[in-house]
């Protein structure tokens, strides 16, 4: 019996895989039983995170390219290069110094740069505003589908009354 | 007395071993990055600073509020414990091997069931974590977001309207939450399915790491997965996100138990019953052994195939069986042939109290 992948080597491997319940059988090659094994295993060996960040910053080790990071941030002191080979910041400030590479690096690595999640009550400032300000406005919808207009109208008061502090 | 205690007793809450789903999965973790405004990071502080982050964190501990919703919590200094303590604490999972280094910057703050604990200046100032057994992850992100609350009302922390909750690697900014869940998936590595199932989990955005194991191996068929995208979804998307795809995960797992168990019910019990006997009669015993029985037998047990032991007792082993354990219960340094022999001995122990 001939592989059934390859359709060259002769079968020695019988392959059993389950996807979503449906049971599926091959005979294959010893040589396409490890290739199909290997797609299977999902995990790179693990490097250090740290270090691959500096990778997707698009930065390469070359001497040119490093004149271009010798920024460093005014608060902690610590250089663009530091951290493109440590993978971390120094301190808070460092967001806002290295901002032109930061900003790009966190979409690259979360797919996106807009926080839509907890909001600290006391140093929230404004996102804490913006926040209650979209929740109202989901709840002004809601009331207006279920024709509650006056309990609509008494969101709206309070979403405009919260949109006035942000100015 | 949290951490002392810790580290006299083995039991733990998460090791109870009777949560929802506690056939499969062990123990559910939400951890919560947090830095305090206008300090350097971790990495780049002083003794001084750190000093600062301890008495700024102490302050929200024994803040009256604070205290009569979560009790006296003790700040300890992983400085005033001995390196055998500091290791026995990260072999039961309340804090990371981060902590380890460096110890003299870094604390701990522990609840006394051990469900809350607080690491402070590992790479960020505070890393809060909350562990329950079983699938529980709403419930232990409850528990953190009061938590958080609690210590917010003291404490102002660097946040970003735009970014989030500000963390010294940009990998966990934004809602710098980590969600993760232990499992044990032995019918899904015996039926060669696991490589198929972390991959997929992998693309779902989620990773999957091997428990003790070094690199990509797991020992004792022990993975933990977890989140790996932190910014742009809220807690309750990443915490739901993770939930459907671990409930998924368990419906294959059981199906290939049940499979294992109607196919080649002789190989499997015999399998099952040889890790027993060898785990109550072995008078060396490898680490590596050791997981690989204990899963075979937790296999065991949840199939109800041996029915004199439970899930709570096979979670205290794991962590009895770890190296540092063994130095604390013989008070010295041993040469790995003592461990076999100590470990062994212990187990030994543990399952004769049983029948």
């Amino acid at each position: 019996m001939k592989c059934e992948r390859c359709n060259q080597r002769p079968a020695t491997v019988h392959l059993t895989q389950v996807i979503n319940n449906q049971k599926t059988e091959m005979n294959v090659c010893e040589y396409c039983a490890r290739e199909l094994q290997q797609e299977a295993w999902g995990f790179a060996p693990q490097f250090d995170l740290h270090h691959l960040l500096g990778g997707l910053m698009g930065y390469d080790y070359s001497p040119s390219i490093k004149t271009g990071m010798s920024q460093t941030c005014p608060k902690c002191g610590i250089s663009q290069s530091r951290f493109v080979k440590v993978g971390l910041l120094g301190c808070t400030e460092c967001y806002e110094a290295f901002e032109g590479q930061i900003i790009p690096l966190v979409r690259r690595i979360h797919g996106t740069g807009q926080h839509t999640g907890k909001v600290p009550k006391r140093t929230g400032g404004r996102a804490r505003i913006n926040k209650e300000i979209k929740m109202l406005k989901e709840k002004l919808q809601e009331a207006v589908n279920r024709e509650e207009f006056e309990k609509a109208a008494e969101i709206r008061d309070q979403i405009k009354s919260l949109e006035k502090k942000l100015q | 007395m949290g951490v002392r205690e810790a580290v006299n007793n083995i039991a733990a809450r998460w090791m109870d071993g009777d949560g929802p789903e506690h056939d499969i999965v062990i123990s559910s973790r939400i951890r919560l990055a947090r830095n305090l405004q206008g300090m350097a990071f971790p990495n780049q502080m002083s003794h001084q600073e750190a000093d600062s982050v301890f008495h700024a964190v102490q302050l929200a501990l024994s803040d009256r509020h604070f205290r009569q919703q979560f009790g006296d919590m003790e700040l300890v200094r992983l400085g005033e414990l001995s390196p055998v303590e500091r290791r026995i604490l990260m072999e039961k999972h309340l804090i990371s091997p981060d902590l380890l280094k460096d110890h003299e910057k870094k604390a701990v703050v522990l609840s006394d069931d051990e469900v809350i604990s607080i690491m402070l200046n590992e790479e960020d100032h505070l890393r809060m974590q909350c562990l329950l057994p079983g699938l529980q992850l709403q419930k232990a992100w409850e528990i953190a977001n009061k938590l958080d609350d609690g210590l917010e009302a003291i404490l102002d922390y660097a946040f970003s309207e735009q970014l989030g909750y500000l963390t010294a690697c940009p990998t966990n900014v934004g809602t710098g939450l980590r969600a993760s869940v232990m499992v044990h998936l032995p019918g899904l590595t015996m039926l060669n399915q696991i490589n198929q199932v972390i991959n997929a989990v992998s693309k779902l955005g989620l990773t999957v790491r091997g428990l003790y194991g070094e690199g990509t191996e797991a020992m004792g068929n022990l993975y933990q997965i977890s989140n790996q995208v932190t910014l742009g979804l809220t807690e309750e998307e990443i915490i739901n996100k993770l939930t459907s795809v671990i409930k998924q995960l368990i419906d294959q797992e059981r199906l290939a138990r049940k499979a294992l168990h109607r196919d080649q019910k002789y190989r499997l019990e015999d399998r099952i019953f040889r890790a027993y006997g060898t785990l109550k009669n072995a008078r060396l015993l490898t680490s590596d052994e050791a997981m690989k029985y204990i899963s075979d037998v937790r296999l065991g047990v949840n199939l109800n195939i041996v029915d004199s032991l439970s899930n709570k007792i096979l979670n205290e082993l794991v962590v009895m069986t770890r190296p540092a354990y063994l130095v604390k219960q013989a008070r010295r340094e041993l040469s790995s042939q003592e461990r076999d022999i100590m470990r062994a001995e212990i187990v030994r122990n543990k399952l004769s109290k049983q029948n």
